[in-house]
């Protein structure tokens, strides 16, 4: 009978209507700014830099300027500028380091492809996203101060991720160190029965591995 | 009549309209729906010339939202391209990165695991329900339903574009699909929040249908409106609920049987008038055999690698030669056609967007309606302006 | 007004002690005029009132509806949003065109608003709360109602726009076409109440059946469906969804209301809203007992409660309506008014007559008058739906 379609049509509204009072179900606005929605673990917004240390960001930054990212990036928004000199990385190991590193972020498009590609995990997603600013000219053109955030706040926005990485440099650590004594120990063996007392050789740190294709 | 003073009319927002005196005829309307307007799903302009109310001639112009992004792929590598295609039709990330990276495997002969192409079929049908709900939604939002089915669409994208924030790290642009297979594992809880999702779908199915479908004021604005006859859509090159709905049996899923769609069992409905209320209606079906995909899919993901372990991410290079990759879009066929010269860019780079064929029989189907039965017409073609104009 | 009544309780008349008490002390002539002006004021303020938070609680009805809160950041949850919307329509540029005829333009607006208003004069709000007495004020409504369609295409015309002015020949269409069923399904309340008069006809309604169904017209065969109908074309009459093409139209093609900005547009959708407002009040008189209480017990609350209390719930019915249903097209529109509720109107009018000269039957033959009666009522319309939607079905899919 013409009519029963729009009859149905009203009682699923008033369904809605009724149910928006008592199910949140059916009341779906996160009344934002005092209500924030629960953000999962692995969302994206911007990159960021990771340094070993929060007492001195810029010093133990793990960036040492290989410039991979910066080939990567789809839309060519990150500039790298090494270093003349160079500073020793969490292994103690000489490193040159970023003296210029930037990111765009009005060109950014957050694929994260600099975060699979970069063999350091030296450079992570942020989860920030408001960053609205009022300065048009450079307010979106975050440098290497800005970028740089310590290794906890990893920690702290993606936990998962952040024990995947940690036990991976561990262990690569803990690698090179076996591989460094195991080489210490037969040059030590004929230093031993050499006249000469040599001091034995100084531990060499290899570069981790690059990470596997799975994140 | 005077013709309107054309320096007002450049200024004023909204349709430019310009009368047409045509002796033969008496006056022709041109009407522009120009690119801002709020039925067009982006920026669109159809130039409708009218004869009264019906429409005698209908000019689609488009490209307002060309990015270059065929130009872009030359002169980027095969892994930078990946999220650009995000950007084509930015309704179905997941399912262009699919076509993508099926194109570079078959370029390259890579191989790609079970767990990722179970995910990559969970994925693509997720896409395929969010794309069909919301769909109807703007249907009826064209139609004049001030919002409430539109409302109801978003409500459940919104779980949709949850797992998939959850899963990739964005809700629209992905990014997901490597060549081997897919980038990361799904977190803990990810696929019992999906099953709950998918088992909660045909509730909210029935619940919409409630008030859609045997609604008589839908049914008079759709029904015998905009039909589009089989051997036109064949020979347009039409594909996908469009094509299916003229009662073409043409499903990729079927006849290529690529991924492992195969081994789901699903069926394909088909209508038989190919009018507006038919294209609704088969999108409406292919969502509840999308369900019927989804749950043996959830539940019997296999265990295993992500990726291919041989899959190489930096310098991929391909053997010089040509591929196309093409899978059942929610829109249609979308594929991606390269050519390599063995470098690590493709030397070309070509999309076919599902929805730009579709579009380009618009004036076939509007001839003879109203101007206000052009607007549901093009609604239910089902654009994203996105990949019209790439 | 008429003369404060001897009537108790005391919350029934308290509008009029009140307004007695404002012009005790004035003289014969000027206690007339003082006695209108401050009716003149209360409606204007009450309607006005009420055109503000209906758009409010229409905004936050469609959002509630549609899993969302509406608007609620401006002031308590929302409540100064009307307010703020008027600031908005005040502040903006008042556009003329040059080549407009700028009385015509200016006055389109003000007709329409004046017209609108002078409807709710004879409307009877509660007991002694009718703000002019006539004799024949159904004819005066009706009249009053249907000039506001004269301003309509007056926007249209002093626009000098010739999109304009076609847009609103077609928004007058659909006016005119909804006259007709509108004023065929008050004839049978006429007919069956024998008075043009407002309060006639809700004096004709009073007392109870058995003690509990009350004597409204809604609750007869012919009063339903006069009701639907009236509702239905007082939905077209206002403009309001699923027949609100005149408005959409803005959308397609420019609409009546292309050259209007500021206060002026603002001033069109006040009269939609006091027209729906009016045209709701109307149907409470004259099909759901007016001011009249549904049960014996409920009578002790005031008349001009259980009046507000049946309009709001008619408001509401069309703030439904409105979130539910798609758009109509213009010619499936006058089709619905001319081929489907226009014959139905009719019929009613010989359904109602038949009523009436039935009357008097005696015990048994009662059930036969109401099988008749819904007879004659719902044959019709089966038989014409069917025509209306001939070809229109849900359809069944085959699969691959």
């Amino acid at each position: 009978m013409i009519g029963t379609g729009l009859l149905k049509g009203l009682a699923v509204t008033a369904r809605n209507f009724l149910g928006s009072f008592h199910d949140p179900r059916r009341f779906v606005t996160t009344q934002y700014p005092e209500e924030r929605t629960v953000l999962p673990e692995a969302y994206r917004n911007f990159p960021f830099l990771v340094s070993e240390s929060a007492d001195d960001p810029m010093g133990t930054l793990r960036c040492v300027a290989c410039q991979i990212c910066e080939k990567e990036c789809p839309p060519q928004c990150i500039l790298i500028e090494k270093s003349a000199d160079k500073k020793p990385d969490a292994n103690g190991k000489m490193q040159i380091y970023p003296a210029v590193f930037a990111i765009d972020t009005s060109v950014c498009m957050s694929c994260q492809i600099c975060v699979e590609v970069c063999p350091f995990d030296a450079i992570k997603m942020d989860q920030v996203f408001e960053l609205a600013t009022t300065n048009r000219f450079g307010g979106l053109l975050l440098d290497r101060e800005a970028l740089a955030k310590p290794d906890s706040y990893f920690h702290r926005i993606h936990p998962t991720e952040a024990a995947e990485v940690e036990a991976r440099l561990a262990a690569g650590r803990k690698a090179a160190q076996d591989k460094a004594r195991a080489a210490a120990a037969p040059k030590a063996a004929p230093a031993a029965s050499a006249p000469s007392v040599q001091p034995p050789a100084a531990p060499v740190a290899e570069a981790p591995p690059p990470p596997g294709t799975a994140a | 009549m005077s013709a309107a003073d054309p320096s007002l009319l450049a200024s004023a927002p909204g349709p430019q309209i310009r009368a047409v005196r045509d002796e033969f005829h008496g006056d022709l309307l041109e009407v522009s729906m120009g690119p801002h307007h709020p039925s067009t799903h982006g920026v669109f302009r159809m130039m409708a010339t009218l004869d009264g109310e019906t429409v005698v001639k209908l000019k689609p112009v488009f490209g307002y939202l060309h990015r270059n992004h065929e130009k872009i792929g030359e002169n980027t590598t095969y892994l930078g391209s990946m999220p650009y295609t995000d950007r084509l039709d930015y309704f179905c990330a997941m399912t262009n990165n699919w076509a993508y990276a099926l194109a570079v495997e078959r370029l390259a002969g890579q191989a790609v695991p079970e767990r990722a192409e179970y995910l990559r079929v969970i994925l693509a049908e997720l896409t395929r329900l969010l794309n069909h709900t919301c769909l109807a939604g703007f249907l009826l939002q064209d139609c004049g339903a001030s919002g409430t089915p539109l409302m109801y669409a978003f409500r459940e994208r919104e779980k949709i574009l949850d797992l998939f924030e959850s899963l990739s790290g964005s809700r629209m642009m992905c990014n997901y699909q490597r060549f081997g297979g897919c980038r990361v594992d799904p977190p803990p809880g990810w696929l019992e929040a999906a099953g709950r999702l998918v088992g909660g779908y045909g509730g909210f199915l029935d619940e919409y249908e409630a008030l859609l479908t045997g609604n008589e004021i839908l049914m008079a604005r759709t029904q015998g409106i905009g039909r589009l006859a089989a051997p036109l859509a064949i020979s347009a090159g039409v594909t996908g609920p469009m094509l299916r709905a003229s009662g073409v049996d043409y499903d990729l899923r079927k006849v290529d049987g690529y991924g492992f769609y195969p081994r789901f069992a699903f069926r394909v409905p088909l209508g038989a008038h190919g009018d507006t209320y038919d294209r609704y209606m088969i999108r409406m079906l292919e969502m509840r055999e999308s369900i019927r995909i989804l749950e043996p899919a959830l539940r019997d993901l296999p265990a295993g690698p992500i990726i291919d372990p041989k899959a190489r991410l930096r310098g991929f290079r391909a053997k010089p030669g040509e591929a196309y990759g093409r899978i059942e879009g929610p829109k249609g066929e979308i594929g991606f056609y390269l050519i390599s010269t063995g470098g690590p860019n493709p030397y070309r780079y070509r999309v076919r967007p599902p929805s730009f064929v579709n579009l380009t029989i618009l004036e076939d189907l509007c001839l003879g309606h109203s101007i206000a039965d052009a607007v549901v017409i093009l609604g239910s073609i089902d654009i994203v302006l996105g990949e019209v104009d790439r | 007004m008429r003369p404060a009544t001897t009537y108790d309780p005391l919350l029934e008349r308290a509008p009029v002690v009140l307004r007695d008490w404002l012009t005790g002390g004035l003289p014969g002539p000027a206690r007339w005029l003082a006695d209108s002006l401050i009716t003149i004021a209360a409606l204007l303020a009450v309607f006005g009132l009420l055109f503000a938070f209906l758009t409010l609680a229409e905004r936050k009805i469609l959002g509630r509806i549609q899993n969302r809160p509406g608007p609620n950041r401006t002031g308590w949850g929302g409540l100064l949003q009307p307010f703020a919307d008027g600031i908005k329509m005040l502040t903006k540029e008042d556009i003329v065109p040059r080549a407009a005829d700028p009385v015509l333009h200016f006055l389109a607006p003000v007709a329409l608003i004046a017209f609108s208003i002078l409807t709710f004069a004879v409307i009877p709000y509660g007991r002694d709360l009718v703000p002019v007495e006539l004799d024949s004020s159904l004819l005066y409504f009706f009249a009053a109602g249907a000039a506001t369609e004269l301003a309509v295409f007056m926007a249209g015309w002093s626009s000098h726009n010739k999109f304009a002015l076609l847009a609103a020949m077609r928004a007058l269409a659909q006016l005119i076409s909804y006259e007709l069923p509108l004023l065929l399904s008050v004839v049978p309340v006429v007919l069956a109440t024998g008075t043009l008069s407002a309060t006639g006809v809700v004096a004709a309604q009073a007392g109870w059946k058995w003690d509990c169904l009350p004597r409204w017209v809604v609750f007869t065969p012919w009063g339903a469906a006069g009701f639907v109908i009236f509702m239905i074309s007082a939905l077209a009459e206002s403009n309001r969804s699923p027949f609100d093409l005149p408005e959409a139209e803005s959308e397609l093609v420019a609409g009546h209301l292309t050259e209007y900005s500021g206060f002026k547009y603002a001033l069109f959708f006040m009269a939609e809203y006091f027209g729906m407002c009016a045209l709701s009040g109307m149907a409470v008189t004259l099909f759901l007992g007016g001011w009249r209480a549904p049960l014996p017990a409920l009578e002790f609350i005031p008349s001009y409660a259980w009046f507000a209390l049946k309009l709001l719930a008619l408001l509401l019915g069309f703030i439904w309506i409105r979130a539910t249903l798609p758009r109509l097209r213009i010619d499936q529109l006058t089709r619905l008014a001319w081929k489907f509720l226009l014959p139905l109107a009719l019929v009613n009018l010989g359904t109602a007559a038949f009523w009436s000269l039935s009357a008097a039957w005696a015990g048994p033959f009662q059930l036969v008058r109401w099988a008749a009666a819904l007879g004659l009522v719902v044959g019709p319309f089966l038989l014409l739906s069917r025509g209306l939607a001939s070809g229109l079905a849900p359809r069944t899919y085959r699969y691959a």
